[in-house]
């Protein structure tokens, strides 16, 4: 017998070992509504949520809409409004805020010692952090139906169905953006370093998109920038919403994210296991 | 066959870097005792203390809880170990009762079976009608009993503390530590706790003394003071430390 099977033979089996499906779906619901309730008690940020992407519809886009033609591209089937054409950016924006937030909250407890309690969860930790994101993720679609709610008294009105299709990619969106943050915070140490990280983080992942402006109409202005918006991630997850809204689906988008959102929570994974990753080098956790 | 110690460490070293916080490190802890890790400040206990609940993983060395491998099989270590960090683990936002509620679901325990658990237990812990009250509103000495209740939330056969008493009142220190040998008397739990406050060492506890990152004692109380040849613990342990490796080491942050 070798030294590895003989040190689990010798393991005692006392308890049941494992653990049930339903011990799983109690841990996971535990973590959503643990989320939830941190959502409900920082009301500021849910406003700040709803405003920020109110301020770009109702200030920035009316200024623009006589700037900023868009023609017939798809998925539209016609002439469409600026405000139209910027409000899955803006759906996206509230997720990648939101996923940005999520790893703060992350690197937070990390500093206060509360993520010391999940780490130590026996169940394994892999799922515990997929729930997290999960939680996260549950928190920034009600943000973005919220935002839809505020939209639609602005005239705009998407497909009836397209409320519906578009959660599946909300939902892949939010995981690629939280796993994106997880990823993150595993690599902050400290509190303050994070304002850096969301400056070089959000602001160019928002601005070198598909968001507020048609590739198209970058790639005539400047080649190079239409080139760094095809690389970056977040144009995948507009268009992925874009489509949807209108119940299509742009599956290169998809598959995009989908790849983004496996590696980055690969990533996230490695980096928050406890013989691999970075937290226990550092003497952190 | 004798039963596994509740805890077992086995040649266990850890390095930050170059920095060395743990030096083959072995001992063990017998179910149902009442043991204290004694060291100063910067001793390892930190560093111990994280290896055991599996913050990071031991790279060198073994560790075992209830018999169970904390590497091999994390699952089954953990859910038989109750942890109080040193520093605050509470979410201060939250209530008493959402608290013990979030750490029963990390455990997979429903809301319904936590919530029964947490009244029975809080009342032990003299608690009880501080469930709706919100941690933040908690004096220090009841922020660290709502902790050690909710380690036990999830029936721990072994509940590990990391200076559960540091910067409690003399009072709430001994209200603690009282309730922790009462837990023990009834024989269901075995108890580590790290200290550096000599004077919480009763005659009837084991003590493991570490010092720079290596054990430089372990055993009952009386048996190490008498080892020394020392009137009592205070003095036991100043000859030890005194006389013990004098390489660099360096615990981990609290």
């Amino acid at each position: 017998m070798t030294a590895t099977a003989q040190q689990e033979a010798d393991a005692p089996q006392t308890r049941s070992s494992g653990f049930t499906l339903r011990q799983y779906m109690v841990c996971l619901s535990g973590v959503v509504w643990r989320e939830g309730l941190r959502f409900l008690h920082q009301r500021g940020r849910f406003v700040s949520a709803l405003v920020r992407p109110l301020v770009w519809l109702l200030i920035f886009a009316a200024g623009f809409r006589s700037v900023l033609g868009v023609s017939i591209i798809p998925p539209y089937d016609t002439y469409i409004l600026y405000e139209d054409y910027i409000t899955p950016g803006l759906m996206a924006m509230i997720q990648l805020f939101n996923g940005m937030q999520s790893s703060l909250s992350m690197v937070y407890d990390r500093e206060m010692g509360n993520m010391r309690i999940l780490l130590v969860s026996p169940l394994p930790r892999s799922f515990i952090l997929v729930s997290k994101l999960a939680a996260g993720t549950a928190v920034s679609v009600v943000q973005v139906y919220a935002y839809l709610l505020v939209a639609w008294f602005w005239g705009i009105e998407p497909p009836r169905l397209g409320y519906l299709t578009v959660l599946p990619a909300l939902v892949l969106a939010g995981m690629m953006l939280g796993s994106l943050g997880m990823l993150l915070s595993s690599m902050i140490r400290q509190l303050e370093n994070f304002a850096g990280v969301m400056n070089f983080v959000i602001f160019p992942m928002f601005f070198a998109s598909s968001a507020l402006y048609p590739l198209w109409r970058v790639q005539e202005t400047s080649p190079v920038l239409a080139v760094i918006c095809k690389l970056n991630p977040f144009t995948y997850a507009v268009e992925l919403i874009r489509f949807a809204l209108y119940c299509q689906i742009d599956w290169t988008s998809l598959l995009v994210v989908l790849g983004c959102t496996v590696a980055f929570l690969a990533g996230a994974l490695i980096a928050y296991d406890p013989a691999k990753g970075l937290i226990g080098r550092r003497g952190g956790g | 066959m004798a039963r596994e110690p509740a805890l077992s460490i086995e040649k266990l070293s850890h390095a930050y870097g170059p920095r060395l916080a743990l030096d083959d490190v072995s001992f063990s802890v017998a179910r149902g005792s009442c043991t204290a890790l004694l060291g100063l400040n910067g001793a390892g206990k930190t560093t111990l203390f994280s290896l055991v609940t599996r913050l990071f993983a031991a790279r060198k060395g073994r560790i075992r809880v209830l018999g169970f491998d904390v590497n091999r099989q994390p699952g089954e270590a953990l859910r038989r170990l109750g942890v109080v960090f040193q520093a605050r683990t509470l979410d201060l936002d939250l209530t008493v009762a959402q608290n013990l509620r979030y750490h029963a679901a990390l455990h997979g325990i429903g809301a319904a079976e936590a919530g029964a658990r947490a009244t029975a237990i809080l009342t032990g812990m003299e608690l009880d009608g501080r469930q709706r009250e919100k941690a933040r509103n908690l004096s220090g000495g009841q922020m660290r009993r709502v902790e050690i209740a909710r380690a036990l939330l999830h029936q721990p056969e072994l509940l590990v503390l990391d200076e559960p008493t540091v910067g409690l009142d003399v009072k709430a220190r001994e209200a603690i530590l009282r309730h922790l040998r009462e837990l023990v008397a009834r024989g269901s739990l075995t108890v580590l706790w790290a200290t550096h406050l000599l004077d919480e060492i009763e005659a009837t506890d084991d003590v493991v003394v570490i010092h720079r990152g290596r054990v430089l004692a372990c055993g009952g109380a009386q048996a190490v003071i008498a080892a020394q040849g020392m009137p009592d613990i205070a003095r036991a342990f100043a000859a030890l430390t005194a006389a013990g490796p004098a390489s660099e080491t360096e615990d981990a942050p609290p």
